[in-house]
């Protein structure tokens, strides 16, 4: 669990990076627009990435299918449980709650998958060139239930991600009493910021707080003349 | 500290043997001191049944000072009652009020079967610890301790890790019914001291093999171990065992 884990913890640094560059928009008009559509393109067409991209795939469904074992085989080994459960007392809920957040973090995925990744890469294979992402995001998260949904699951991430980025280390032996106390930091700090950037993109475009794909594009084109 | 008697209602776990099913029984004790211990009232109460021609119930117990581990009973939900750092003998009834209602369970584990009542096997530890640990010293005089020279924060770390007793708390807080808390402390305390060096790579592969086949969880790192612990060992620990055992599967060292 902590190596792949680690691996999707890698993964979420690009994704982030990438998706953050949307913000550029509120520094220069035209500037995020330009910059989130240029490094979209470059990890949408580049060799290397479209190979890590099934490496990605592989990974989650790792974590997944170690995770129901794990759950399953750890079930099974209190065979009779108690009538009063020590609760909260002794761990955070959190930590005996990963398998549940996960499963939360599986539903929202499969959404976010639907959303963006399956109709970017089905119109690459068609039509040999991707979707304008920022006008797709401006187009889904104009209902409140899809902004509610998206910000639910890095809720979801963001408790998965408390307990999973210091666990990973712990697992993998490497939390040593020398870089403990480093490591919960940029755990908690890398749970907090990392899903909060995520949160921020369907709320900006509900709230108008980004400006109107159809404008931006237009703009950014003049200027390329 | 203030004195007082208490009237409580115990719901306690009955069960003849580990081939039957068991159940809860309550019972009412009248005017229990604060001043007793948790044992001391259950023994207050098993005369109680014996005077009434009823079965005593059934739990373990030894040195009654806090360091034999026997004593497992969970209580309100707690593996040795609410206090922490605290063993079940040295729980004193000054934890509750009067008019409580207590619960009292055994431990709650596939590899802790139940014997009876409240007293489960805790033999698979016993079998753990034979799986490796322990040191090969050579027989006749014990040599001169000084010329082993070990730096002060390793003796120090060792001895905590070694103040475990066995009791099993660990496994029975521990939501995946893990024994991790218990080996790494095992593991630990020898790995530390140049004495622990000659079985280094063998012990920790040997006892965590032994660990997996006596059905113990894996270890998701809740730290509900090491908050219930009564000696509280750190998992610390268990960040210690997972390094072992991960130097010593990469230097090719594998289960007898």
């Amino acid at each position: 669990m902590g190596l792949t884990g680690l691996f999707l913890i890698v993964f979420l640094v690009v994704h982030c990076y990438a998706n953050a560059q949307i913000f550029l928009e509120w520094l220069d008009y035209g500037r995020g627009y330009k910059a989130y559509g240029e490094i979209a393109h470059f990890l949408g067409s580049n060799p290397i990435t479209r190979i890590a991209e099934v490496g990605l795939f592989a990974f989650i469904i790792l974590h997944i299918v170690q995770g129901l074992m794990l759950t399953a085989q750890n079930k099974a080994k209190r065979p009779v449980g108690y009538n009063v459960a020590p609760g909260n007392s002794s761990s955070k809920w959190y930590t005996r709650s990963m398998g549940l957040l996960g499963t939360l973090i599986l539903m929202f995925l499969v959404l976010h998958l639907a959303h963006f990744w399956a109709p970017n890469r089905y119109q690459q294979l068609t039509q040999g060139h991707e979707k304008d992402l920022y006008l797709i995001m401006e187009e889904t998260f104009q209902q409140w239930w899809v902004v509610i949904i998206y910000v639910a699951g890095c809720i979801s991430l963001a408790w998965h991600l408390v307990h999973g980025f210091w666990s990973a280390f712990q697992t993998l032996g490497l939390s040593t009493p020398k870089y403990k106390g480093l490591i919960n930091c940029i755990g908690v700090g890398f749970a907090i910021i990392v899903p909060a950037i995520f949160a921020l993109m369907p709320i900006s475009y509900k709230l108008g707080w980004l400006p109107p794909a159809a404008e931006v594009a237009q703009f950014v084109k003049t200027m390329a003349h | 500290m203030e004195h007082y008697n208490m009237n409580l209602t115990l719901k306690v776990w009955r069960q003849q043997n580990a081939q039957v099913q068991g159940s809860f029984e309550t019972y009412q004790v009248k005017d229990i001191s604060s001043e007793m211990s948790f044992l001391e009232m259950f023994d207050v109460l098993n005369e109680q049944l014996i005077h009434e021609g009823k079965e005593p119930i059934t739990f373990d117990h030894d040195c009654r000072e806090g360091i034999c581990g026997a004593c497992s009973m969970h209580i309100n939900g707690k593996a040795h009652g609410p206090w922490s750092g605290t063993t079940t003998c040295q729980l004193h009834m000054r934890a509750f009020k009067d008019g409580d209602t207590i619960v009292v369970e055994p431990w709650r584990a596939g590899a802790f079967p139940v014997i009876k009542d409240l007293m489960v096997d805790r033999t698979a530890f016993d079998r753990i610890i034979q799986a490796g640990g322990y040191i090969s010293v050579n027989t006749g005089n014990a040599q001169d301790a000084n010329n082993l020279p070990i730096a002060k924060d390793k003796a120090d770390e060792s001895f905590a890790a070694a103040t475990c007793i066995g009791c099993g708390a660990c496994v029975a807080s521990c939501k995946n019914s893990s024994a991790m808390l218990f080996l790494s402390a095992k593991v630990s305390h020898l790995a530390l001291l140049p004495q622990g060096e000659a079985e280094r790579k063998t012990r920790v592969v040997n006892m965590v093999d032994q660990m997996d086949k006596e059905g113990f969880g894996s270890c998701t790192n809740t730290g509900a171990c090491e908050a219930e612990c009564p000696k509280e060992i750190s998992i610390m620990n268990i960040r210690r065992l997972n390094s072992e055992y991960i130097k010593a599967g990469l230097s090719g060292s594998i289960a007898k």
